[in-house]
Protein backbone atom coordinates (compact mmCIF):
# COMPACT_ATOMS: atom_id res chain seq x y z
CA UNK A 1 0.00 0.00 0.00
CA UNK A 2 2.00 2.87 -1.45
CA UNK A 3 0.70 6.81 -0.03
CA UNK A 4 2.20 10.00 -0.36
CA UNK A 5 0.55 12.75 2.09
CA UNK A 6 0.66 10.34 5.38
CA UNK A 7 4.77 10.27 4.40
CA UNK A 8 5.72 11.47 7.98
CA UNK A 9 4.10 8.67 9.59
CA UNK A 10 4.56 5.81 6.87
CA UNK A 11 7.34 4.31 8.46
CA UNK A 12 6.22 4.50 12.27
CA UNK A 13 5.09 1.71 13.77
CA UNK A 14 1.55 1.23 14.57
CA UNK A 15 1.25 1.44 18.34
CA UNK A 16 3.09 5.14 17.79
CA UNK A 17 0.79 6.14 14.77
CA UNK A 18 -1.99 5.34 17.65
CA UNK A 19 -0.54 7.19 20.45
CA UNK A 20 -0.25 10.00 18.16
CA UNK A 21 -4.03 9.95 17.19
CA UNK A 22 -4.96 9.65 20.97
CA UNK A 23 -2.49 12.65 21.83
CA UNK A 24 -4.35 15.15 19.14
CA UNK A 25 -8.12 14.19 20.71
CA UNK A 26 -6.53 14.60 24.33
CA UNK A 27 -4.99 18.12 22.72
CA UNK A 28 -8.55 18.77 21.42
CA UNK A 29 -10.59 17.79 24.59
CA UNK A 30 -8.31 19.75 26.73
CA UNK A 31 -8.32 23.28 24.48
CA UNK A 32 -11.96 22.74 25.11
CA UNK A 33 -11.90 22.48 28.74
CA UNK A 34 -9.95 25.75 29.31
CA UNK A 35 -12.45 27.49 26.93
CA UNK A 36 -14.96 26.29 28.65
CA UNK A 37 -12.75 27.69 31.61
CA UNK A 38 -12.43 24.23 34.13
CA UNK A 39 -9.01 24.33 33.66
CA UNK A 40 -9.21 27.95 35.25
CA UNK A 41 -11.11 27.77 38.52
CA UNK A 42 -9.38 31.11 39.05
CA UNK A 43 -11.35 32.60 36.32
CA UNK A 44 -14.21 35.30 37.27
CA UNK A 45 -17.37 33.19 35.71
CA UNK A 46 -21.01 34.88 36.14
CA UNK A 47 -21.88 31.82 37.87
CA UNK A 48 -19.59 32.94 40.43
CA UNK A 49 -20.73 36.08 40.35
CA UNK A 50 -24.65 34.62 40.72
CA UNK A 51 -24.09 32.69 43.39
CA UNK A 52 -21.89 35.20 45.62
CA UNK A 53 -25.59 37.11 45.82
CA UNK A 54 -27.66 34.97 47.10
CA UNK A 55 -28.32 34.96 50.83
CA UNK A 56 -27.31 33.07 53.57
CA UNK A 57 -29.91 30.48 53.26
CA UNK A 58 -29.27 30.31 49.36
CA UNK A 59 -31.29 31.56 46.74
CA UNK A 60 -35.18 32.38 46.34
CA UNK A 61 -35.90 29.59 43.93
CA UNK A 62 -37.74 31.09 40.56
CA UNK A 63 -37.32 34.65 41.26
CA UNK A 64 -34.24 36.94 40.06
CA UNK A 65 -31.08 35.96 41.91
CA UNK A 66 -30.87 39.61 42.69
CA UNK A 67 -33.65 42.70 42.51
CA UNK A 68 -35.57 39.86 43.04
CA UNK A 69 -39.05 41.97 44.86
CA UNK A 70 -40.60 43.55 41.64
CA UNK A 71 -43.67 44.79 40.12
CA UNK A 72 -44.35 44.61 36.56
CA UNK A 73 -45.97 47.85 34.51
CA UNK A 74 -47.34 48.70 31.24
CA UNK A 75 -46.80 51.94 29.20
CA UNK A 76 -45.40 53.87 26.93
CA UNK A 77 -42.32 55.70 25.77
CA UNK A 78 -43.37 59.22 24.00
CA UNK A 79 -40.70 60.32 22.15
CA UNK A 80 -39.94 64.26 21.13
CA UNK A 81 -37.36 63.89 18.54
CA UNK A 82 -34.83 65.62 20.11
CA UNK A 83 -32.41 62.81 20.49
CA UNK A 84 -32.44 61.31 16.81
CA UNK A 85 -29.58 64.38 17.18
CA UNK A 86 -27.12 61.71 18.79
CA UNK A 87 -28.80 58.32 18.01
CA UNK A 88 -30.74 56.55 14.82
CA UNK A 89 -32.23 54.29 17.67
CA UNK A 90 -36.02 54.04 16.45
CA UNK A 91 -37.25 54.60 19.51
CA UNK A 92 -35.91 58.40 19.57
CA UNK A 93 -38.08 59.34 16.09
CA UNK A 94 -40.98 61.55 17.69
CA UNK A 95 -43.73 58.69 17.99
CA UNK A 96 -45.31 56.52 20.91
CA UNK A 97 -43.54 52.92 21.63
CA UNK A 98 -44.74 50.23 23.81
CA UNK A 99 -42.81 49.66 26.84
CA UNK A 100 -42.91 46.94 29.39
CA UNK A 101 -41.58 47.51 32.68
CA UNK A 102 -40.55 46.71 36.53
CA UNK A 103 -40.30 48.39 39.67
CA UNK A 104 -38.04 46.63 41.66
CA UNK A 105 -35.74 46.66 45.40
CA UNK A 106 -32.13 45.76 45.05
CA UNK A 107 -31.59 42.41 46.79
CA UNK A 108 -31.75 38.60 46.61
CA UNK A 109 -34.89 38.30 48.56
CA UNK A 110 -38.43 38.52 47.23
CA UNK A 111 -39.89 38.94 50.60
CA UNK A 112 -38.36 41.49 51.69
CA UNK A 113 -39.83 44.85 53.46
CA UNK A 114 -40.16 47.84 51.23
CA UNK A 115 -38.65 50.03 54.04
CA UNK A 116 -35.48 48.46 54.16
CA UNK A 117 -35.10 48.81 50.36
CA UNK A 118 -32.38 51.68 49.74
CA UNK A 119 -31.66 51.04 46.36
CA UNK A 120 -34.69 51.11 44.09
CA UNK A 121 -34.69 49.76 40.18
CA UNK A 122 -36.79 50.44 37.15
CA UNK A 123 -36.22 48.38 34.45
CA UNK A 124 -37.57 48.93 30.70
CA UNK A 125 -38.15 46.99 27.51
CA UNK A 126 -38.80 49.82 24.83
CA UNK A 127 -40.06 48.30 21.82
CA UNK A 128 -39.81 49.46 17.98
CA UNK A 129 -42.07 48.55 15.02
CA UNK A 130 -39.39 47.13 13.28
CA UNK A 131 -38.93 44.77 16.15
CA UNK A 132 -35.57 46.39 17.84
CA UNK A 133 -35.67 46.64 21.43
CA UNK A 134 -33.57 49.05 24.02
CA UNK A 135 -33.75 47.17 27.73
CA UNK A 136 -32.55 48.70 30.59
CA UNK A 137 -32.14 48.47 34.09
CA UNK A 138 -31.28 51.31 36.18
CA UNK A 139 -31.48 52.35 40.30
CA UNK A 140 -31.87 55.13 41.62
CA UNK A 141 -28.57 56.24 43.18
CA UNK A 142 -26.31 58.64 41.28
CA UNK A 143 -23.12 56.84 41.34
CA UNK A 144 -22.39 52.62 41.84
CA UNK A 145 -20.31 52.27 44.80
CA UNK A 146 -17.92 49.92 42.89
CA UNK A 147 -15.80 50.25 39.76
CA UNK A 148 -15.15 47.36 38.02
CA UNK A 149 -17.13 43.72 38.17
CA UNK A 150 -14.03 41.98 39.87
CA UNK A 151 -14.60 44.09 42.46
CA UNK A 152 -18.07 43.98 42.61
CA UNK A 153 -17.44 39.84 43.06
CA UNK A 154 -14.98 40.84 45.68
CA UNK A 155 -17.15 42.84 47.81
CA UNK A 156 -19.90 40.35 47.63
CA UNK A 157 -17.37 37.86 49.18
CA UNK A 158 -16.06 40.76 51.62
CA UNK A 159 -19.81 40.77 52.98
CA UNK A 160 -20.41 37.28 52.85
CA UNK A 161 -17.46 36.50 54.85
CA UNK A 162 -18.80 35.77 58.67
CA UNK A 163 -15.39 34.02 60.11
CA UNK A 164 -13.60 37.52 59.19
CA UNK A 165 -15.69 40.23 60.44
CA UNK A 166 -13.05 42.66 59.30
CA UNK A 167 -13.28 41.25 55.47
CA UNK A 168 -15.59 43.99 54.73
CA UNK A 169 -14.18 46.82 56.50
CA UNK A 170 -10.92 46.06 55.07
CA UNK A 171 -12.70 46.29 51.26
CA UNK A 172 -14.22 49.49 52.18
CA UNK A 173 -11.19 50.37 53.64
CA UNK A 174 -9.27 50.30 49.88
CA UNK A 175 -12.20 51.32 48.07
CA UNK A 176 -12.81 54.53 48.43
CA UNK A 177 -15.75 54.92 45.95
CA UNK A 178 -17.36 52.98 48.77
CA UNK A 179 -17.36 56.27 51.03
CA UNK A 180 -19.52 58.40 48.25
CA UNK A 181 -21.70 55.59 47.95
CA UNK A 182 -22.45 55.22 51.96
CA UNK A 183 -22.65 59.20 51.88
CA UNK A 184 -25.41 58.88 49.26
CA UNK A 185 -27.52 55.71 51.46
CA UNK A 186 -27.00 57.39 54.62
CA UNK A 187 -28.72 60.74 53.94
CA UNK A 188 -30.71 60.25 50.69
CA UNK A 189 -34.24 60.66 51.49
CA UNK A 190 -36.32 57.28 50.83
CA UNK A 191 -39.59 58.80 48.66
CA UNK A 192 -42.72 57.30 49.21
CA UNK A 193 -43.13 56.24 45.64
CA UNK A 194 -41.46 54.73 43.12
CA UNK A 195 -43.30 57.60 41.20
CA UNK A 196 -40.66 60.27 42.81
CA UNK A 197 -37.58 58.13 42.20
CA UNK A 198 -34.88 59.35 39.44
CA UNK A 199 -33.40 56.12 37.83
CA UNK A 200 -29.88 56.23 36.17
CA UNK A 201 -28.36 53.88 34.17
CA UNK A 202 -24.92 54.65 35.74
CA UNK A 203 -23.28 52.90 33.17
CA UNK A 204 -21.86 54.47 29.97
CA UNK A 205 -23.05 53.43 26.43
CA UNK A 206 -22.42 55.29 22.79
CA UNK A 207 -24.86 56.67 20.93
CA UNK A 208 -24.53 56.70 17.56
CA UNK A 209 -26.14 59.11 14.56
CA UNK A 210 -27.29 58.91 10.94
CA UNK A 211 -24.29 60.62 9.80
CA UNK A 212 -22.51 57.84 11.62
CA UNK A 213 -20.78 60.36 14.73
CA UNK A 214 -20.42 58.61 18.26
CA UNK A 215 -20.97 60.14 21.81
CA UNK A 216 -20.79 58.72 24.86
CA UNK A 217 -23.91 58.79 26.94
CA UNK A 218 -25.49 57.94 30.15
CA UNK A 219 -29.49 58.26 30.84
CA UNK A 220 -31.55 59.06 33.90
CA UNK A 221 -35.41 58.43 33.58
CA UNK A 222 -36.53 61.53 36.33
CA UNK A 223 -39.90 61.50 38.14
CA UNK A 224 -42.08 64.59 37.12
CA UNK A 225 -43.79 63.75 40.88
CA UNK A 226 -41.99 65.55 43.59
CA UNK A 227 -40.32 63.67 46.18
CA UNK A 228 -42.17 63.39 49.04
CA UNK A 229 -39.52 61.86 51.88
CA UNK A 230 -40.63 59.00 54.19
CA UNK A 231 -39.49 60.45 57.41
CA UNK A 232 -36.35 58.00 58.41
CA UNK A 233 -38.51 56.70 61.71
CA UNK A 234 -41.47 55.74 59.79
CA UNK A 235 -39.52 53.43 57.48
CA UNK A 236 -39.74 50.30 59.79
CA UNK A 237 -43.57 51.05 60.62
CA UNK A 238 -44.76 51.26 57.04
CA UNK A 239 -46.80 47.99 55.65
CA UNK A 240 -43.72 45.60 53.82
CA UNK A 241 -45.40 45.95 50.83
CA UNK A 242 -46.24 49.97 51.18
CA UNK A 243 -44.39 51.06 47.40
CA UNK A 244 -46.37 48.15 45.51
CA UNK A 245 -49.44 49.85 47.16
CA UNK A 246 -49.07 52.99 46.60
CA UNK A 247 -47.37 52.55 43.01
CA UNK A 248 -50.97 50.37 42.50
CA UNK A 249 -53.04 53.37 43.79
CA UNK A 250 -51.27 56.27 41.89
CA UNK A 251 -50.92 54.05 38.54
CA UNK A 252 -54.72 53.30 38.23
CA UNK A 253 -55.80 57.18 39.43
CA UNK A 254 -53.55 58.34 36.92
CA UNK A 255 -50.36 57.56 34.64
CA UNK A 256 -47.36 58.41 36.32
CA UNK A 257 -44.34 60.19 34.15
CA UNK A 258 -40.52 60.85 33.79
CA UNK A 259 -38.68 62.89 31.53
CA UNK A 260 -35.17 60.88 29.81
CA UNK A 261 -32.59 62.76 29.61
CA UNK A 262 -29.60 61.70 28.63
CA UNK A 263 -26.02 63.61 29.42
CA UNK A 264 -23.33 63.73 27.05
CA UNK A 265 -20.13 63.05 28.30
CA UNK A 266 -16.93 65.39 27.40
CA UNK A 267 -13.78 64.59 25.87
CA UNK A 268 -11.85 62.83 28.76
CA UNK A 269 -14.69 61.81 31.15
CA UNK A 270 -14.60 58.85 32.89
CA UNK A 271 -16.86 56.21 30.74
CA UNK A 272 -15.29 53.17 32.18
CA UNK A 273 -16.08 54.11 35.63
CA UNK A 274 -19.71 54.17 37.14
CA UNK A 275 -18.35 55.27 40.46
CA UNK A 276 -17.66 58.77 38.76
CA UNK A 277 -19.95 61.09 38.16
CA UNK A 278 -19.95 63.68 35.52
CA UNK A 279 -19.87 66.86 35.81
CA UNK A 280 -23.20 68.92 36.31
CA UNK A 281 -22.28 71.69 33.59
CA UNK A 282 -22.38 68.56 31.06
CA UNK A 283 -25.01 69.09 28.05
CA UNK A 284 -28.25 66.99 28.58
CA UNK A 285 -31.37 66.13 25.75
CA UNK A 286 -34.30 65.65 27.26
CA UNK A 287 -35.53 62.39 24.63
CA UNK A 288 -38.88 62.41 25.70
CA UNK A 289 -41.14 61.12 28.20
CA UNK A 290 -41.98 57.23 29.80
CA UNK A 291 -45.90 57.09 31.27
CA UNK A 292 -46.29 54.36 33.43
CA UNK A 293 -50.44 53.17 32.57
CA UNK A 294 -50.84 50.00 33.82
CA UNK A 295 -49.28 48.19 37.01
CA UNK A 296 -49.43 44.00 37.28
CA UNK A 297 -48.86 41.90 39.92
CA UNK A 298 -45.72 40.33 38.97
CA UNK A 299 -46.53 36.48 39.39
CA UNK A 300 -49.01 37.28 36.56
CA UNK A 301 -46.93 40.22 34.85
CA UNK A 302 -45.51 40.98 31.54
CA UNK A 303 -42.24 41.68 32.97
CA UNK A 304 -41.82 38.45 35.00
CA UNK A 305 -39.87 36.19 32.49
CA UNK A 306 -37.96 39.33 30.76
CA UNK A 307 -34.61 39.02 31.38
CA UNK A 308 -33.74 42.99 31.30
CA UNK A 309 -30.47 41.99 29.71
CA UNK A 310 -28.82 46.27 29.31
CA UNK A 311 -26.98 44.99 25.91
CA UNK A 312 -30.13 44.44 24.44
CA UNK A 313 -29.91 47.49 22.13
CA UNK A 314 -31.28 48.97 19.32
CA UNK A 315 -29.52 49.96 16.26
CA UNK A 316 -27.87 53.33 17.43
CA UNK A 317 -27.11 52.34 20.80
CA UNK A 318 -24.21 50.21 21.34
CA UNK A 319 -21.63 49.40 24.64
CA UNK A 320 -19.12 51.78 25.22
CA UNK A 321 -16.01 50.46 27.67
CA UNK A 322 -17.52 50.54 30.85
CA UNK A 323 -17.30 46.70 31.72
CA UNK A 324 -20.53 46.77 33.66
CA UNK A 325 -22.81 46.01 30.44
CA UNK A 326 -21.38 43.16 29.50
CA UNK A 327 -20.97 41.32 33.21
CA UNK A 328 -24.14 42.07 33.58
CA UNK A 329 -25.86 40.49 30.37
CA UNK A 330 -23.23 37.20 31.07
CA UNK A 331 -24.74 36.75 35.01
CA UNK A 332 -28.29 38.09 34.02
CA UNK A 333 -28.58 34.96 31.67
CA UNK A 334 -27.27 32.79 34.30
CA UNK A 335 -30.06 34.30 36.81
CA UNK A 336 -32.60 33.57 33.80
CA UNK A 337 -31.54 30.17 33.27
CA UNK A 338 -31.86 29.04 36.70
CA UNK A 339 -34.98 31.02 37.68
CA UNK A 340 -36.89 29.73 34.54
CA UNK A 341 -35.41 26.06 35.60
CA UNK A 342 -37.21 26.87 38.92
CA UNK A 343 -40.94 27.67 37.19
CA UNK A 344 -42.79 25.67 39.81
CA UNK A 345 -41.45 27.34 42.57
CA UNK A 346 -42.74 30.73 41.74
CA UNK A 347 -46.39 29.63 40.15
CA UNK A 348 -48.12 32.19 38.58
CA UNK A 349 -51.99 32.70 40.07
CA UNK A 350 -54.16 33.24 37.24
CA UNK A 351 -55.19 30.11 37.15
CA UNK A 352 -56.21 29.94 40.77
CA UNK A 353 -58.54 32.75 39.58
CA UNK A 354 -56.89 35.39 40.80
CA UNK A 355 -56.69 39.30 39.20
CA UNK B 1 -15.31 2.53 -9.69
CA UNK B 2 -15.78 5.80 -11.39
CA UNK B 3 -13.35 8.53 -9.99
CA UNK B 4 -15.99 10.86 -9.07
CA UNK B 5 -17.01 8.03 -6.65
CA UNK B 6 -14.03 7.68 -4.56
CA UNK B 7 -13.97 10.85 -3.26
CA UNK B 8 -17.10 13.36 -2.20
CA UNK B 9 -17.82 16.18 -4.77
CA UNK B 10 -16.18 19.74 -4.39
CA UNK B 11 -18.74 21.43 -3.39
CA UNK B 12 -19.09 18.99 -0.37
CA UNK B 13 -16.02 19.04 0.74
CA UNK B 14 -15.81 23.22 0.38
CA UNK B 15 -18.86 22.81 3.01
CA UNK B 16 -17.16 20.05 5.21
CA UNK B 17 -14.00 21.90 5.61
CA UNK B 18 -15.67 25.54 6.38
CA UNK B 19 -18.49 24.36 8.21
CA UNK B 20 -15.95 21.96 10.25
CA UNK B 21 -14.15 25.44 11.14
CA UNK B 22 -17.71 26.84 11.84
CA UNK B 23 -19.34 24.19 14.12
CA UNK B 24 -15.89 23.81 15.75
CA UNK B 25 -15.70 27.73 16.42
CA UNK B 26 -18.99 27.50 17.84
CA UNK B 27 -18.14 24.93 20.41
CA UNK B 28 -15.71 26.62 21.70
CA UNK B 29 -17.19 30.09 21.35
CA UNK B 30 -20.19 28.66 23.52
CA UNK B 31 -18.72 27.78 26.40
CA UNK B 32 -16.09 30.16 26.46
CA UNK B 33 -18.77 32.53 26.48
CA UNK B 34 -20.74 30.76 29.63
CA UNK B 35 -17.07 31.17 31.69
CA UNK B 36 -16.74 35.04 31.06
CA UNK B 37 -18.36 37.68 32.50
CA UNK B 38 -15.47 40.50 30.02
CA UNK B 39 -15.95 42.38 27.77
CA UNK B 40 -15.14 39.59 25.32
CA UNK B 41 -18.45 37.55 26.43
CA UNK B 42 -20.56 40.14 24.02
CA UNK B 43 -18.29 39.85 21.35
CA UNK B 44 -18.58 36.33 21.30
CA UNK B 45 -22.29 36.30 21.64
CA UNK B 46 -22.71 38.37 19.08
CA UNK B 47 -20.44 35.98 16.95
CA UNK B 48 -22.23 32.68 18.87
CA UNK B 49 -25.90 33.65 17.26
CA UNK B 50 -25.55 34.44 13.71
CA UNK B 51 -22.43 32.14 13.16
CA UNK B 52 -25.69 29.76 14.34
CA UNK B 53 -27.65 30.64 11.67
CA UNK B 54 -24.93 30.67 9.04
CA UNK B 55 -24.30 26.96 10.25
CA UNK B 56 -28.33 25.92 10.16
CA UNK B 57 -28.64 26.94 6.51
CA UNK B 58 -25.52 25.26 5.40
CA UNK B 59 -26.52 22.05 6.98
CA UNK B 60 -29.40 22.25 5.44
CA UNK B 61 -27.72 23.05 1.92
CA UNK B 62 -25.07 20.65 3.11
CA UNK B 63 -28.13 18.18 3.25
CA UNK B 64 -29.50 18.23 -0.23
CA UNK B 65 -26.08 18.33 -1.61
CA UNK B 66 -25.80 14.88 0.08
CA UNK B 67 -29.42 13.66 -1.34
CA UNK B 68 -28.26 14.50 -4.59
CA UNK B 69 -24.61 14.04 -4.68
CA UNK B 70 -24.61 10.87 -1.83
CA UNK B 71 -21.35 9.71 -0.53
CA UNK B 72 -17.93 7.87 -1.75
CA UNK B 73 -18.91 3.90 -0.81
CA UNK B 74 -16.63 3.13 2.22
CA UNK B 75 -14.26 0.34 1.68
CA UNK B 76 -15.12 -3.14 1.58
CA UNK B 77 -12.53 -4.01 4.05
CA UNK B 78 -14.26 -2.34 6.39
CA UNK B 79 -16.30 -4.42 9.03
CA UNK B 80 -20.36 -4.54 8.90
CA UNK B 81 -20.12 -2.82 12.89
CA UNK B 82 -17.34 0.25 11.60
CA UNK B 83 -19.56 1.00 8.58
CA UNK B 84 -22.79 1.33 10.76
CA UNK B 85 -20.71 3.04 13.15
CA UNK B 86 -19.38 5.30 10.40
CA UNK B 87 -23.54 5.62 8.75
CA UNK B 88 -25.12 6.16 12.31
CA UNK B 89 -22.07 9.11 13.07
CA UNK B 90 -23.30 10.98 10.15
CA UNK B 91 -26.79 10.68 10.84
CA UNK B 92 -25.76 12.55 14.21
CA UNK B 93 -23.76 14.91 13.25
CA UNK B 94 -26.83 15.84 10.77
CA UNK B 95 -29.49 15.75 13.01
CA UNK B 96 -27.06 18.12 15.42
CA UNK B 97 -25.81 20.22 13.18
CA UNK B 98 -29.51 21.40 12.39
CA UNK B 99 -31.09 21.04 15.92
CA UNK B 100 -28.09 22.72 17.77
CA UNK B 101 -29.12 26.13 15.72
CA UNK B 102 -32.97 25.81 16.16
CA UNK B 103 -32.41 24.82 19.83
CA UNK B 104 -30.28 27.87 20.37
CA UNK B 105 -33.11 30.38 18.14
CA UNK B 106 -36.20 29.01 19.84
CA UNK B 107 -34.83 29.18 23.03
CA UNK B 108 -33.92 32.42 22.83
CA UNK B 109 -37.84 32.55 21.45
CA UNK B 110 -38.97 31.40 24.40
CA UNK B 111 -37.00 33.95 26.38
CA UNK B 112 -38.81 36.64 24.49
CA UNK B 113 -35.00 37.68 23.36
CA UNK B 114 -34.40 39.23 19.88
CA UNK B 115 -32.48 37.09 17.48
CA UNK B 116 -31.06 39.81 15.21
CA UNK B 117 -29.00 38.89 11.90
CA UNK B 118 -27.39 40.98 9.81
CA UNK B 119 -29.09 44.17 11.60
CA UNK B 120 -32.63 42.46 11.18
CA UNK B 121 -34.64 40.69 13.34
CA UNK B 122 -35.70 37.54 12.90
CA UNK B 123 -38.68 36.30 13.85
CA UNK B 124 -39.79 34.09 16.93
CA UNK B 125 -40.10 30.57 16.40
CA UNK B 126 -41.66 29.44 19.50
CA UNK B 127 -44.05 31.69 22.01
CA UNK B 128 -42.61 33.14 25.09
CA UNK B 129 -42.63 30.49 27.69
CA UNK B 130 -40.31 30.07 30.68
CA UNK B 131 -40.19 26.25 31.34
CA UNK B 132 -40.11 26.29 27.55
CA UNK B 133 -36.88 27.69 27.61
CA UNK B 134 -35.44 26.02 30.43
CA UNK B 135 -36.17 22.28 28.38
CA UNK B 136 -34.53 23.86 25.67
CA UNK B 137 -31.70 25.84 27.05
CA UNK B 138 -30.91 22.13 28.77
CA UNK B 139 -31.11 20.60 25.42
CA UNK B 140 -29.12 23.60 23.71
CA UNK B 141 -26.26 22.66 26.25
CA UNK B 142 -26.01 19.38 26.72
CA UNK B 143 -26.35 18.65 23.11
CA UNK B 144 -23.27 21.14 22.62
CA UNK B 145 -21.32 18.37 24.80
CA UNK B 146 -22.56 15.68 22.66
CA UNK B 147 -21.39 17.54 19.49
CA UNK B 148 -18.34 18.30 20.62
CA UNK B 149 -17.60 14.38 21.86
CA UNK B 150 -18.70 13.77 18.24
CA UNK B 151 -16.55 15.63 17.05
CA UNK B 152 -13.52 13.86 19.10
CA UNK B 153 -14.71 10.67 17.71
CA UNK B 154 -14.98 12.01 14.12
CA UNK B 155 -11.65 13.38 14.63
CA UNK B 156 -10.26 10.34 16.25
CA UNK B 157 -11.66 8.04 13.21
CA UNK B 158 -10.68 9.92 10.48
CA UNK B 159 -6.79 9.92 11.23
CA UNK B 160 -7.60 6.47 12.02
CA UNK B 161 -8.42 6.13 8.49
CA UNK B 162 -5.40 8.20 7.39
CA UNK B 163 -2.70 6.88 9.52
CA UNK B 164 -3.71 3.15 10.28
CA UNK B 165 -5.91 1.34 8.45
CA UNK B 166 -4.88 3.73 5.26
CA UNK B 167 -7.91 2.98 3.52
CA UNK B 168 -8.90 5.66 0.84
CA UNK B 169 -11.75 7.43 3.34
CA UNK B 170 -9.90 10.29 4.89
CA UNK B 171 -8.50 10.83 1.47
CA UNK B 172 -12.74 11.19 0.62
CA UNK B 173 -13.01 14.45 2.18
CA UNK B 174 -9.23 16.02 0.63
CA UNK B 175 -8.40 17.42 -2.13
CA UNK B 176 -5.41 15.30 -2.39
CA UNK B 177 -3.65 12.69 -5.21
CA UNK B 178 -5.45 9.42 -3.66
CA UNK B 179 -8.37 9.64 -5.41
CA UNK B 180 -6.62 7.62 -8.10
CA UNK B 181 -7.37 4.26 -7.83
CA UNK B 182 -5.31 1.55 -6.24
Amino acid sequence: MKKHQDAPSAGLPIVVRLAAILCLVIAAACAFAYAAGWLTPARLTPTKIVDSLAPPGGPVKGFRRNHAKGICFAGSFEANGDAVEISRAPMFKVGTYPVTGRFNLAGPIPTMADGTGRVRGLSLRIQAADGQEWRTAMINPPLFPIATPKDFYELQRANANKDDPSAAKQFAASHPSLRAFGAWAGTAPFAESYAEDRFNSLNSFVFTNAQGQSQTVRWSFIPTAAVVPVPPDELKKRDPDFLFKEITERVAAAPQKWKLVVTLANPGDPTSDPTKVWPDDRRQIEAGTLLVTRIEPEADGACRDINFDPTVLPEGIHTSDDPFPAARSAAYAVSYDRRTAESSHYPRTQAEGKP
Amino acid sequence: MSRSSMKFSLAQRVLHWGMALGILAMLFIGVGMMSTIDSVYLLLVNIHKPLGIVILALALLRLAVRWRTGAPPLPAGMSEPMKLAARLSHVAFYVLMIAMPLLGWSMLSAADYPVVFAGMRLPSIVPPNAELHSMLWTAHRALAFCLFALFLLHFAAALFHAWVRKDGVFETMTSGRSDRRR
